[in-house]
């Protein structure tokens, strides 16, 4: 476990030192760019989009007890911006982008395809942990700030049109209860469970062993992993920002 | 240059500018209680081939891997065209790895590209060649497998002998001097095998690339040590080689992760060893 730990913190200062040097593949980021952004955006956009429903549904009927249904907007926008957006896209993200790093890289390593990278003349770290950790942390905010919008959306149609709440005091009550804090928080989580998803997902596939049945376990131990590290970064990185921006 | 590179022989006079390309000097590696290779010394030197034989797990791949970098010896010196390698670092190794080329067992073609991507990863990565020279290697070397109408299809869509040549193409596209060949013929048909074997030899005789070949295939070896490539009227042909070319190709049985055995094929077949013939039966 603690050798583990060690090659994980190495392989992520190693990607690190990488990324400021050449040789640098923008082909290869451009394509995980692709791959996490774009690929993950049915899955993030669903999930914003009902969780927002939900949570107005659930909100809605809580707040009426204290006569605060006007406020509910306030409730959603508040949640989704610095909770549930990060948290529920990280894991979306752990589940989809995680699982399928571990499985790729896992493949290449179990035939040979990472050896023979070596062999080539390549260094693995570049050409496939590289691109992937960097394309993961800028992504993760795009695809939170996707979800935070769908989510907001959500609320909307459940507030307006189920609530009875008059659209222009939902829109109201969304802004009224954000201050720059709670936006930069909302920013600055994703950057951090982006990075960690994809650094997790990338460490668990160069380390399969065991043939096909070693990518199984690496996929699953990939999204077990980094679906328990997003609920654990969050907190510690949501009690950092606590003590410094607030 | 090692000194070793006439003591590994048994204290063989090397031939003025018969420089070794390759020397492993008395290299051990153990997994745990797991003993791979104990005291392995060899010499191989430019245009000859070393074939390795031996059961499953004594080791044989491991040497491939040692050369390479890819695994770090226990104790030893491992020497490549001069340079000493088993000390060296993962960066300081890629430097090293422009001289070698290696055929993985089954082929180990990267899955998202292109026959030809993969036959021209090497110049395309590490070379300031013009994408249109790279290709124009990429479809000469791939016409030297036979494979020159596969330029644009995916290794999924190719045989496991294809896999193989592709393999092959990948590793000489670069020109290494020497080529690694890991049981290139394992699994395959005896007719796509001697396909694989005839390219081993064209690499050995025409590009003249120092070779090391690691087998349980004792067909394919033979024809590997017993036959050479000439370019005829109607192209490559394959005939007989000669005595010195049958000096130039010798075995190497690997017993539990030690050398029981160094000579050429005359002497493997001549051999009277228990643990040889009954290999060779």
């Amino acid at each position: 476990m603690v050798q583990e730990v060690q090659e994980y913190v190495q392989l992520c200062g190693t990607a690190i030192r990488f990324a400021f040097s050449r040789p640098f593949y923008r082909h290869d980021f451009v394509e995980q760019l692709d791959s996490i952004g774009m690929g993950s955006l049915t899955v993030v956009l669903l999930t914003g989009f009902f969780t927002g429903a939900v949570l107005a549904l659930q909100s809605g009927m809580t707040l009426d007890q204290f006569g605060a249904r006007p406020f509910v907007g306030r409730l959603i926008s508040a949640s989704m911006i610095k909770e549930l957006g990060p948290v529920l896209t990280g894991l979306m993200l752990a589940g989809r982008v995680g699982s399928g790093i571990a499985a790729e890289i896992g493949s290449m390593v179990v035939t040979d395809q990472v050896s023979a990278l070596r062999a080539l003349g390549t260094d693995p770290i570049r050409k496939l942990v590289v691109p992937r950790i960097l394309a993961g942390t800028l992504m993760a905010p795009v695809l939170t700030i996707v979800a935070d919008t769908v989510g907001i959306l959500g609320g909307w149609l459940i507030a307006v049109y189920q609530l009875r709440v008059a659209s222009s005091l939902y829109w109201k009550s969304v802004t009224e209860a954000l201050y720059i804090q709670d936006v930069w928080m909302g920013l600055l989580k994703p950057f951090v469970l982006g990075f960690v998803i994809v650094s997790i997902g990338c460490h668990v596939g160069l380390r399969t062993k065991g043939g096909t049945a070693g990518v199984g376990r690496a996929t699953t131990n990939a999204v077990v992993a980094s679906s328990v590290m997003v609920i654990a970064v969050d907190f510690f990185v949501t009690r950092l920002l606590f003590s410094l921006i607030y | 240059m090692p000194e070793s590179a006439t003591d590994v022989r048994g204290g063989a006079v090397a031939p003025v500018g018969d420089q070794p390309m390759l020397v492993f000097k008395k290299v051990s590696l153990a997994f745990d209680d797991n003993v791979v290779l104990r005291d392995v010394s060899f010499t191989l030197r430019q245009g000859h081939t070393k074939l390795l034989l031996g059961a499953s797990g004594s080791g044989k791949s491991t040497i491939l891997k040692i050369t390479l970098g890819l695994l770090k010896p226990d104790a030893g010196e491992v020497w490549v065209r001069g340079v000493r390698v088993d000390e060296m670092t993962e960066a300081q190794m890629m430097g090293v790895r422009t001289d070698l080329g290696m055929v993985f067992q089954d082929g180990a073609l990267f899955d998202s590209l292109t026959v030809g991507e993969n036959v021209g990863f090497k110049l395309y990565e590490s070379t300031e060649q013009s994408l249109a020279a790279v290709r124009t290697r990429v479809e000469q070397v791939l016409e030297l497998v036979g494979l020159g109408e596969f330029i644009d299809r995916m290794p999924a869509e190719l045989s496991g002998g294809q896999r193989r040549r592709v393999a092959i193409a990948r590793a000489m596209a670069s020109k290494p001097r020497i080529l690694l060949y890991d049981e290139p013929t394992t699994g395959l048909d005896p007719i796509t095998a001697l396909s694989v074997d005839e390219e081993i030899v064209k690499m050995r005789d025409l590009e003249e690339v120092t070779s090391v070949l690691v087998t349980h295939q004792l067909r394919d070896a033979f024809f590997v040590t017993d036959f050479e490539a000439v370019r005829g009227a109607q192209g490559v042909e394959f005939r007989e080689a000669h005595e010195r070319k049958l000096d130039e190709a010798e075995f190497i049985m690997l017993k539990e992760g030690v050398v029981h055995f160094e000579g050429n094929s005359r002497e493997l077949r001549a051999s009277r060893d228990p643990y040889i013939t009954t290999f060779l039966s």
